[in-house]
């Protein structure tokens, strides 16, 4: 017997009354949900992917949509999305490719942590008044300065380590062109550079009309080395490792050779149409020996003018993986929660492999601090930073920055309906087809996501200021300000943080 | 300005090493020879220019990674990871070299007189008017040209028949082409990767490498022009596109 057609997902409808027959619904979905016949407009639900794009772009509001408008016999164990996926793989047999950050219903722990203020004593600092320092410095720290006085004068001997300078710490993760679009690309880093702060190129190479923001992009070298050569080295502010992923830890990436359309490939440095694929390890990466060549060999061949990122997933033994990286020569570790977004991941490494940012930060600062080498290296925190507060707590738990992916994504119109690995996005963010790109407007886009980081950059310095903190370095690590609210023991000892009333 | 500068690199560190090499480069030097190198890494790491550089002594990893133009000779050994993701120039190794040789290489050549070890040529990649060429005069140990997904990989196998007993050629190769001299059996050959008789146009593409191989080291091209070879090319330029089925 058959399996048969499973439920609707979605089902969008027409008010017939409202419609006015105007068409941009038929326009606006590239996955061919609606058609004009006469004086009528059909629907196919069955290819909708809750993209809103149509809902959006109606005139009238005459669209809706409803999740799931078939019931299945409900049950706690069997859900819809489990049932699905085995009727999916007793048809195909094969892996399920899914997108965005982990779908699984795990508790957050940023929302069981809340943030302190000042009452009577310690009082809280109003930032339109006094000075509140959102800068800060990524990179390495000296553990000590030596000075010499030379004909009265004191010069500093300790040679410094170059550092990257953030106007907030609230910077963009690597994304790269091939898994988004050169429109969104530009948008991000025009408001990366208007926001004085960073943004990630992903294993993607730099597109030439990047070059003028050049001075706010960490280059990425991953393990298939796309778009790698001295000349793009040399363009970014800083060069990132990456080794893991917090949306699929422990694999590669794989751009499928239909997104590798002439601009991509020249970008990346492959031919047009051809698989690119990085594999799960660094060939030339075996042990944290191997990862100290690499970094040593990224700063030698820049002539150690440029800090090296090194970026790991969140998992199990990361605190320990961060002290080996703290003394690698790498100047900052990022690590990047299970929570993470992607365009494309198997569904069982979305879900189920990693551990929450909040747990790798706290134990990854607790690590480096107890042998003494926090100074050696930044900690970038990302995967799944929702909001201004999120930010807030990251950094309590010991970061120094964060990095935002889907966040700045929605930012520019993405409804986060996890598709981006058909490459139709409707918003022109994750896809490369050109009538869709042209849709994502850099101008407008541009704003928005620094619209975004100025939020919540003003909403982090009031939390600040309401805690009596007025610089980034005095927030960082300071778990005092923190409380659990129906955390577990084992968790809150994780965190080191007390519970609330305590 | 000068035409060769000389460096001892007796007990230097490999950054002022590489230092002293930059400075030579920028002063107009065509020629440059390091003596007493043993064991710097990343020599002539992102290097530019026009250079010869002569090694004499042994280098380190990753001698010539991200290196553009320059041309390295090495009287020695080398350690792994010569041409490390090299963008251009030449590397001449008259020796052997260790694993990893030209991982991830991108454009330009390098000729090896002796053996590799393991995973030799691992994801090179070819772009338009770049295509990285490895020549090996002996032979290579396991996995050969995995990931392989552009240039071209030569294996002369001079010091007896290659492959004796080293397996996974080719292993998840989705582009380029792997070249040896000698008797290739499936059993030796990895996934994704299928063998054929080499053609005419083939043999005739290698010939300048042969000779410009046999022309580096003093050598006789005339036993390897004609003898049999074996080719290894992908047997999927797409290895992972029937993998996965989307969730939606």
């Amino acid at each position: 017997m058959s399996i048969g057609s499973v439920p609707l997902r979605y089902r969008i409808s027409v008010d017939h009354d409202q419609c006015m027959l105007c068409g941009r619904c038929v326009e606006s979905c590239p996955y061919g949900v609606f058609r004009k016949e006469g004086e009528h407009i059909h629907v196919n639900s069955r290819v909708c992917v809750a993209c809103h794009r149509c809902i959006s772009m109606c005139p009238r509001d005459a669209i809706s949509l409803v999740e799931r408008p078939v019931d299945y016999r409900s049950h706690p164990l069997w859900t819809p999305q489990v049932r699905e996926a085995i009727y999916n793989q007793a048809r195909t047999g094969k892996i399920i490719l899914s997108g965005m950050g982990n779908a699984q219903d795990y508790p957050v722990i940023f929302d069981r942590l809340v943030l302190d203020a000042c009452q009577v004593t310690n009082p809280s600092i109003d930032p339109l008044r006094e000075p509140m320092e959102l800068r800060t410095y990524l990179g390495k720290k000296p553990s000590h300065l030596d000075f010499q006085k030379i004909d009265g004068d004191t010069v500093l001997e300790t040679k410094l380590s170059p550092n990257l300078m953030v106007e907030t710490p609230i910077m963009i993760g690597h994304m790269s062109y091939g898994a988004i679009s050169l429109n969104a690309q530009k948008s991000l880093a025009r408001a990366v550079t208007e926001c004085g702060t960073f943004m990630g190129t992903g294993e993607g190479g730099l597109h030439e009309s990047l070059y003028p923001y050049q001075n706010h992009m960490i280059v990425q070298v991953a393990s298939g080395r796309f778009g790698v050569d001295i000349n793009y080295l040399e363009r970014g502010a800083a060069i990132e490792i990456k080794i893991g992923q917090g949306a699929k830890p422990g694999l590669g990436g794989h751009l499928p050779g239909e997104k590798v359309c002439a601009d991509v490939s020249c970008t990346r440095m492959i031919p047009e149409g051809s698989d690119a694929i990085s594999p799960a390890p660094h060939h030339d990466i075996y042990s944290i020996e191997d990862l100290k060549q690499l970094v040593r060999s990224l700063k030698e061949a820049t002539e150690w003018k440029k800090p090296v990122f090194v970026k790991i997933a969140a998992v199990h033994n990361s605190a320990a993986i961060a002290a080996g990286i703290a003394r690698s020569s790498a100047d900052a570790v990022v690590i990047d929660g299970f929570r993470g977004g992607t365009g494309a991941a198997p569904r069982v490494f979305r879900d189920h492999v990693g551990i929450p940012i909040e747990a790798a930060v706290a134990s990854v600062d607790a690590k480096l601090r107890s042998q003494g080498i926090r100074n050696e290296v930044s900690i970038i925190a990302s995967g799944g930073i929702r909001e201004s507060a999120d930010v807030a707590k990251v950094i309590a738990l010991g970061a120094d920055a964060v990095y935002i992916g889907t966040a700045a994504l929605v930012a520019m119109g993405c409804r986060v309906c996890g598709t981006c690995y058909k490459g139709l996005c409707p918003w022109g963010i994750a896809t490369q087809r050109p009538d869709l790109v042209a849709r994502l407007d850099p101008d407008v886009a541009s704003a928005n996501v620094a619209n975004l980081i100025h939020a919540w950059t003003l909403e982090l310095s009031e939390l600040m200021g309401a805690a009596g903190i007025n610089s980034i370095e005095s927030l960082r690590g300071n778990r005092d300000r923190l409380r659990g609210y129906l955390l577990d023991e084992s968790i809150m000892k994780i965190l080191d943080i007390k519970t609330v009333g305590a | 300005m000068v035409d060769t500068i000389r460096i001892d690199a007796k007990g230097m560190h490999y950054t002022p090493l590489n230092k002293a090499i930059r400075a030579a480069v920028a002063s107009g030097a065509r020629k440059i020879e390091l003596d007493h190198v043993m064991g710097q890494r990343f020599i002539a790491d992102g290097l530019r220019g026009n250079v010869e550089i002569v090694i004499n002594g042994v280098p380190g990893g990753d001698l010539g990674m991200f290196m553009s133009g320059p041309t390295c000779i090495v009287h020695g050994n080398c350690e792994h990871a010569p041409g490390n993701t090299m963008d251009s120039g030449t590397i001449v190794i008259h020796g052997n070299a260790g694993d990893a040789v030209a991982h991830s290489m991108r454009g330009g050549m390098i000729f090896v007189r002796d053996d590799i070890g393991y995973r030799g040529g691992i994801h090179m990649k070819q772009y338009k008017e770049k295509r990285p060429i490895l020549v090996i005069g002996g032979s290579a140990r396991a996995f050969l040209g995995e990931y392989m997904a552009g240039g071209l990989i030569l294996i002369l196998g001079r010091k007896g028949k290659f492959p004796d007993i080293d397996r996974g050629i080719g292993s998840g190769i989705h582009g380029g082409k792997i070249i040896i001299r000698g008797s290739v059996t499936d059993h030796n050959l990895g996934v994704g990767a299928k063998k054929n008789d080499l053609k005419e146009e083939e043999r005739q593409e290698i010939a300048p490498l042969i000779e410009k191989f046999t022309g580096f080291f003093g050598l006789d091209p005339a036993p390897l022009l004609n003898d049999r070879y074996y080719v290894i090319t992908p047997s999927s330029a797409r290895p992972f596109a029937s993998k996965y089925t989307w969730e939606v």
